[in-house]
């Protein structure tokens, strides 16, 4: 079993650390292995931001690939980018604050919907929009247990405690659309 | 010993300070800034010494000096950056000073592509400066491989006093993998790896003309310059016991990939899907790229092998003329490519071999 | 009989020189010889010679020495230097390697204030490999890459490396002499010794900048060159000191 798994949007909106974190979990408290790599290109700011995750019961050749079995699109450039890569009956995540479910051009996959933009200025702090969509995606196909992504987080905001119930309660929020979305 | 998800520049540099090394120079350039950054950070916890060159150039001095004072050194840096350092890698290499360094690739040549890339392989197996010098070099294709190989490569350093390069490219140097680290060598280990070599070490020795420490990149005697250059040639021969190589499900294969670092564990994956389907792949990795392992191509069976499948992420390709050296022509070579960044497909390896077995 | 001077330890008798008569490398090499021997300082003494005539000396001297590559002397030095503190580290480098080459290494070094000490010989020629244009060289002075003289419109002007070392806030001495007179030999044993007094007090970088004459590639006899330091060479890099502190 491999699941390998695109992250894409605007530089700013934490692309990296979901996947960062999503990958520290499977590494800390799974046998699995797991790679992230980060694409990368020579301007420090603005830009789209793309990393892949590789989470797989066996060896891990590429660490990116051409077909994708998941993609989370965070704005409306990196659903045009990628949504090809997605492989047939793979699923989309979509920031639904500010893509458009209209400009999903294909039947063949599956779509579930998030507007985390929203969510997280609800919430009080934008910033929190990748913490969400995190939770909506391990909520969607528990790729690795819940608590061990929370647990990570935790571990990794270790130096920053006063930010610990503000993202407990984004993850939280992206489980239960996750979850409800099955 | 509990693994830890590391980036392959952080890990070469976290295996190096656990080997012992207590100085670093080196310059920016991308794909491998996260080497200086990280021993920037990590020096001044081990008592060790960072320094920001003012250029490759100097970078790789600074290293030259610090090694020829006994200190177990390293420097880094990416394609163009490591054209610059060549130089004084002949220098260590001519004066037989132990240093390690490590090319996180990119494309090329001139500034090329800040992506990954494996347009280096001439440059570091053939020539790696002036003068026909040789060293190990070490490729990885994992981070954890990246690890171990940086680790046992201050010993090579140490053991043949010559440098030794770290072959890596810009997906091994950027992503994400979980490693198990090496053991931290002891301060008194290290001071003991320093002790050996004070009788060669410029720091300074009591009066005796014949005892000095005397580090002489070259030689005003032809006589003893042809001298030293028949003792490197013997220290290069004698590292065919180092040849390192990675053969995975060769003997009844069909196709056989050769392949490199971050192109081989895809070539890998590649026999895995190959084997699933029924069809006979099978790969073999060189890890030390020079010496090359000539050998591994003797264990193909020629008689159902079709074709060897170069696959580097080059273009033109350069493993490849080693690996028609393996193969003597007993089977053609057919090669897959990509370059100018951008990273070997699994499909594009899955379509040519393929293509080789309908035939 | 008291003995009022003796042949520096630091120098193997039974080796030849490969300098030209007349050179004042081998003046310079003796100095630093008893700079050390009078310092105690000759188990601690590591030269990092640049390429050219400066490597000359190696196969005669008896402490230990390294041959950085041309122009990264200052780079060698500091990796000796930082990691091997005990030691006594000094660079030997002339115009074509300190001033031309390594040119950023020189410089970069010196603002990094790092603790080692230059000897910086400028002859405003390259000897070694055959009287070519060195960035010390003087206006009108003719060599085998400037046969009509350096011209300033095509050439540039003379380098003053202790002036333009001298814009930087790190280093702690700068000092100009020659070894043209007796008197100047004197000043320029006692800069070597300044420089190295420095680095033991851990005060960073030192540079003495040593006008010497290339009889040789200036196509002048010994004394003939000594008579041109004097009336072209000085007015051009004034002797003294720039800094000290």
């Amino acid at each position: 079993m491999e699941t390998n798994l695109c992250v894409a949007g605007f530089g700013g909106q934490g692309v990296m650390t979901l996947g960062k974190f999503l990958a520290s979990a499977a590494c800390d408290a799974t046998e699995k292995n797991v790679t992230f790599f980060p694409s990368y290109g020579a301007e420090q700011r603005g830009g789209t931001a793309n990393c892949f995750v590789v989470i797989s019961d066996g060896m891990i050749g590429a660490p990116l690939g051409d077909v994708m079995d998941d993609l989370i699109v965070m704005n409306g450039p990196s659903l045009s980018k990628f949504l090809k890569t997605l492989k047939p009956g793979g699923t989309l995540f979509i920031n639904s604050s500010i893509v458009d479910e209209k400009d999903v051009d294909r039947d063949d996959v599956k779509l579930v919907k998030a507007p985390v933009t929203e969510l997280a200025l609800e919430m009080g702090n934008a910033k929190v929009l990748n913490v969400i969509m995190l939770g909506v995606y391990v909520g969607y196909t528990e790729v690795v247990p819940p608590e061990v992504v929370w647990d990570t987080i935790e571990h990794k905001l270790g130096k920053k405690p006063k930010l610990l119930p503000l993202n407990k309660a984004a993850f939280e929020k992206g489980l239960e659309l996750g979850r409800a979305q099955k | 010993m509990a693994r830890v998800l590391m980036k392959g520049c952080e890990a070469i540099a976290e295996a190096a300070v656990r080997a012992g090394c207590r100085f670093f120079a080196g310059y920016p350039i991308t794909p491998q800034n996260e080497i200086p950054e990280y021993f920037a950070r990590r020096m001044p916890e081990v008592g060790g010494t960072f320094v920001q060159g003012e250029s490759e150039v100097a970078s790789v001095n600074m290293v030259y000096g610090a090694a020829a004072a006994g200190t177990r050194s390293m420097t880094s840096s990416s394609s163009p950056g490591i054209a610059l350092k060549s130089e004084g890698i002949s220098y260590c290499a001519a004066a037989r000073i132990p240093i390690v360094y490590a090319n996180i690739s990119r494309g090329g040549p001139g500034v090329g592509a800040i992506q990954p890339a494996q347009q280096d392989y001439f440059q570091a197996t053939k020539a790696s400066g002036n003068g026909g010098f040789e060293m190990l070099v070490l490729a990885p294709s994992t981070v954890q491989e990246a690890v171990d190989l940086t680790y046992a490569a201050f010993d090579y350093a140490d053991r043949d006093r010559n440098p030794v390069l770290i072959l890596a490219d810009g997906v091994i140097g950027t992503m994400m993998e979980p490693v198990e680290l090496p053991p931290m060598k002891t301060d008194e280990e290290i001071a003991a790896i320093k002790a050996g070599k004070a009788k060669w070490a410029c720091t300074g020795h009591q009066l005796d003309y014949a005892n000095r420490a005397w580090i002489q990149p070259g030689q005003w005697n032809t006589q003893i310059m042809q001298q030293e250059n028949e003792k490197a040639a013997a220290l290069y021969a004698s590292w065919e016991k180092d040849v390192q190589v990675e053969e995975y499900l060769v003997e009844d294969a069909e196709v056989v990939i050769a392949a490199y670092g971050v192109s081989a564990r895809i070539g890998k994956s590649v026999v895995d899907l190959c084997r699933a389907a029924g069809k006979k792949a099978g790969l073999i990795r060189p890890i030390t790229v020079h010496p090359f392992p000539y050998a591994a191509f003797d264990h193909i069976n020629y008689s159902v092998c079709k074709a060897v499948l170069d696959v580097e992420m080059s273009i033109p390709a350069q493993l490849v003329q080693d690996v028609r050296m393996g193969v003597k022509g007993r089977c053609p070579v057919e090669t897959c490519l990509c370059s100018g960044g951008n990273i070997m497909s699994r499909e594009a390896v899955l379509r040519a071999v393929d293509a080789i077995l309908d035939k | 009989m008291e003995k009022i001077y003796s042949r520096t330890t630091t120098i193997q008798e039974d080796k030849v020189s490969g300098f030209c008569p007349g050179c004042m490398h081998s003046t310079v090499v003796k100095l630093i010889g008893e700079v050390l021997d009078e310092m105690g300082l000759v188990d601690k003494a590591v030269m990092v010679t640049g390429i050219g005539c400066c490597g000359l000396h190696m196969d005669y001297i008896a402490y230990d020495t390294i041959t950085a590559p041309h122009g990264r002397a200052t780079a060698v030095a500091t990796g000796m230097k930082r990691t091997s503190p005990d030691s006594l580290i000094f660079t030997y480098q002339g115009d074509g390697d300190f001033a031309s080459i390594g040119l950023g290494e020189s410089i970069s070094a010196a603002n990094r204030g790092e603790n080692i000490s230059v000897i910086f010989i400028n002859n405003g020629i390259y000897g070694m490999t055959g009287g070519q244009m060195a960035p010390t060289t003087l206006l009108g002075m003719k060599a085998s890459t400037a046969p009509k003289g350096r011209i300033a419109e095509e050439h540039g002007y003379p380098m003053h490396m202790c002036e333009i070392l001298n814009q930087l806030t790190a280093p702690c001495y700068l000092e100009r002499t020659s070894c043209n007179t007796p008197q100047n030999v004197i000043k320029t044993k006692n800069a070597i010794k300044k420089a190295f007094k420095n680095q033991i007090e851990g005060k960073g970088f030192s540079m003495v900048e040593i006008v010497t004459s290339c009889p040789t590639n200036w196509g002048l006899d010994p004394l003939d060159a000594l008579d041109f330091i004097e009336q072209k060479m000085l007015p051009e890099f004034p002797l003294g000191v720039v800094r000290d502190r």
